[in-house]
């Protein structure tokens, strides 16, 4: 045994960090907030319980009418502890009905964007405090996904408002809602053209470009933007398809299988953003967006005094 | 001719053509069956030909949010590519304003001929704030009553074309849930003023059980909002009220549009193509368009065009005269028609002047009191000044005078003193020259 500094003598057992953190992982579990914007009837609801296979989200199919729509921009956040495979996640759905149901939609992206400074100012907070919690806890936005109402020709004037005003303080993810409208063709032109608008408008949806690290990152990134925004379709019934049970929308003319690639992209958006990019969404809110925010507010007070609670008017976004 | 007609009054006379009772003197209409064959069961064919030869206009608006495929439902139904080439035109530009637009097509089909013009209504509720995004679709169906009132009031009737609008399609997007804001305001401002028939676009989005509850929850708001979309019209007979009952049970109707044919079981057929199969645009029970398409052209086309003709331009007539003398615009073109109660109007109106000008002028009034007031304590004001400057100036000059008359004194004083010294200076003078004048004389003596 000779040689070069990078040959080991022995096994000294530094591989094994991996695991430990996996260990740790698992004790503490993991938080994970994710918003749904869009007006309704857009299937969002549906969506995200097919995407966590439970009953995260209320169910509005089976909405009363009793809940009128609200006239302003309600937040309603849930949580719920979801356990697979010894991991524990800590699932938060904020919901955000009454968006673009008015007649009046003004301004109706103030209230979303009040929460999620709100959030931040809270982790600023606890941050800057003298005597600190071993675990922050952490109830910002991770990821906002916008639903982009499946009409085949274009965005629509509020779509492009809203994804301007907030792809700077979180991370957006649109989706095309109820691709079961559109054909493959119209589809495909649809996604084009929202392609396009998004580029014109200057709205760097998440995989962001600037945020690529390394030549392998930017080409997986490259593949996924090519294919956003995903058209998806939620369901939540079992149907009975070649001897195979799977989530699907029974029309009179054929089932619309959920998970298979050549119905819809659902299967696409859920690897992406379950199985591939979860750690990387919170990692990108905590390092770019959080501290864009915490510059900012830092540098308008001139100090690290802790800002009081009922200081949450931020200046502009 | 002397028939028992079976009437239950107790002389009844029967004459030629004519049957009267003893009592009420009315004439009674009953059905006679005919001896012979007279010929005016013809009239049905002469009326038809009469309209086939100068032809059917018939006009359908079309109104809701861009992407709903009305482009596409237009163009299936009346089987043409009315749209083609602006596909996905219209709806492509986002407008700051709602649009009212409208294309003429001729249809001939066995020996009709329909002029058809639809009217499309892009940028409708695709801004962010759609408040009254109603109003340019109210003024249009507005001006074409106003213009079909002009076209009746004028003294040469030759043409009167009528480009009132007989249907208003309104497309309901499939959300699932139910009515959005935007369509409760919509329909409620314009179902008293054209046909409203709802429909549910895009119908292939949602599973036959979504559709029923959709459907269901849509009537329901409809109800409670009481808007008044357009009823079928019950007839005589049973087997089409049989239908119509399904076509109401059906409402709104959820429609699927598309011109494109594709091959199903070794059929052509028009409809979409999707990975899990072919929704079939014709099929009864993918979608409802079959119903509407009946509806709308085969069974009750004329019907629309009487209910806007007798009913919704009615009440824009009405409105719009009774309101005649409130702007003297319209008064030349309606003065064949002024009632009495425009004039009464027109006395109220005179009533209501004059009771505004005496408001204004006691307005008036009081506030000319007010300046006069005002006025008079100002005057007031200035007076008191001056007589205290006038005080204040008599005070000084006595005071000056005072002073004068002081140095006056001290004057006369020290002149009488001067005076009393050069006397007895003169005198002294006197006295000396005397003595001299003694001494003179003395000193001759000597």
């Amino acid at each position: 045994i000779s040689g070069s500094g990078s040959t080991l003598l022995g096994y000294i057992g530094i591989d094994t960090i991996i695991e430990q953190m996996r260990k740790k992982t698992m004790k503490t579990g993991f938080d994970f907030n994710i918003m749904v914007v869009g007006h309704s009837g857009l299937g969002k609801s549906t969506l995200v319980n097919t995407l966590f296979k439970s009953q995260v989200s209320r169910k509005s199919a089976g909405w009363a009418r009793d809940d009128k729509i609200p006239k302003t921009v309600d937040i309603k956040a849930v949580s719920h502890v979801l356990e697979e495979g010894g991991v524990k996640m800590k699932l938060t759905v904020v919901d955000t009905p009454g968006f673009g149901d008015q007649i009046n939609n003004d301004n109706c992206w103030e209230p979303i964007s009040k929460y999620i400074n709100e959030q931040y100012e809270k982790f600023l907070k606890e941050e800057v405090n003298i005597t600190r919690k071993k675990r922050i806890p952490d109830t910002r936005v991770h990821c906002c996904l916008y639903f982009i109402s499946p009409t085949g020709h274009s965005l629509r004037q509020l779509d492009v408002e809203f994804m301007k005003r907030l792809s700077h303080s979180v991370n957006i993810i649109p989706v095309i809602a109820k691709a079961d409208t559109m054909t493959i063709e119209e589809r495909q032109d649809f996604k084009q053209r929202v392609r396009k608008e998004l580029e014109m408008g200057g709205i760097e949806f998440y995989p962001q470009k600037e945020f690529d690290e390394d030549m392998e990152d930017k080409s997986d990134n490259d593949k996924i933007r090519e294919a956003m925004p995903f058209a998806v379709v939620g369901s939540d019934k079992e149907y009975q398809v070649n001897g195979k049970r799977v989530l699907g929308r029974k029309t009179a003319w054929g089932i619309v299988e959920v998970e298979n690639p050549n119905h819809c992209e659902f299967a696409q958006l859920r690897d992406f953003l379950i199985r591939s990019h979860l750690q990387d969404l919170k990692e990108v809110t905590h390092n770019i967006h959080y501290e864009t925010y915490r510059a900012k507010r830092l540098n308008e007070n001139g100090g690290l005094h802790p800002i009081s609670s009922n200081d949450t008017q931020e200046s502009n976004l | 001719m002397k028939r028992y007609l079976g009437v239950k009054s107790e002389r009844v006379c029967l004459h030629q053509g004519l049957s009267y009772t003893m009592e009420g003197m009315d004439t009674i209409q009953h059905q006679r069956n005919l001896e012979g064959y007279v010929g005016f069961a013809n009239l049905p064919n002469q009326v038809y030909r009469k309209s086939v030869k100068r032809g059917f206009e018939f006009t359908l608006m079309v109104v809701g949010e861009s992407g709903l495929g009305k482009s596409t439902l237009i163009n299936s139904l009346f089987l043409t590519d009315l749209y083609s080439k602006d596909y996905p035109g219209p709806s492509q530009r986002i407008k700051k304003t709602v649009q009212v637009e409208q294309s003429k097509v001729l249809i001939k089909e066995g020996g009709v001929q329909l002029t058809l013009t639809i009217v499309d209504t892009p940028g409708f509720g695709d801004a962010v704030d759609n408040s009254n995004c109603w109003q340019p679709v109210i003024n249009y169906i507005d001006s074409k009553c106003e213009d079909f009132l002009n076209a009746e009031s004028r003294v040469n009737r030759r043409s009167m074309p009528d480009n009132r609008v007989h249907c208003c399609l309104y497309f309901i997007a499939p959300s699932g849930h139910g009515l959005k804001p935007l369509d409760i305001e919509f329909m409620k401002r314009l179902h008293d003023k054209v046909n409203v028939i709802p429909l549910i676009a895009k119908a292939d989005t949602l599973t036959p059980e979504e559709c029923q509850l959709f459907k269901k929850q849509i009537m329901k708001e409809i109800q409670e909002h009481k808007i008044k979309i357009y009823e079928f019209p019950d007839t005589e007979d049973d087997e089409d009220n049989k239908l119509i009952r399904k076509i109401k049970e059906k409402m709104p109707l959820a429609v699927v549009g598309s011109n494109v044919v594709i091959e199903v079981n070794g059929k052509k057929v028009r409809g979409r193509q999707y990975p899990w199969g072919v929704a079939e645009v014709e099929n009864g029970e993918h979608c409802d368009f079959t119903v509407l398409r009946n509806m709308l052209i085969r069974t009750h086309m004329q019907d629309l065009k009487d209910v806007t003709n007798n009913v919704h331009y009615e009440n824009y007539r009405s409105k719009k005269l009774a309101a005649v003398t409130c702007n003297g615009v319209d008064t030349t073109k309606t003065k064949g028609q002024l009632t009495k109660s425009p004039l009464a109007q027109m006395e109220e109106e005179r009533r209501e002047h004059v009771m505004k000008m005496k408001k204004m002028e006691a307005e008036m009034e009081q506030v000319f009191e007010m300046k006069v007031k005002e006025k008079k304590q100002k005057l007031k004001d200035s007076e008191a000044e001056l007589e205290r400057r006038h005080e204040q100036m008599k005070r000084n000059l006595e005071a000056q005078y005072k002073e004068l008359e002081e140095k006056r004194r001290v004057y006369e004083d020290e002149k009488a003193n001067w005076e009393a010294q050069q006397r007895i200076l003169e005198q002294q003078k006197l006295d000396a020259s005397k003595t001299m004048e003694k001494n003179k004389k003395k000193g001759k003596i000597f």
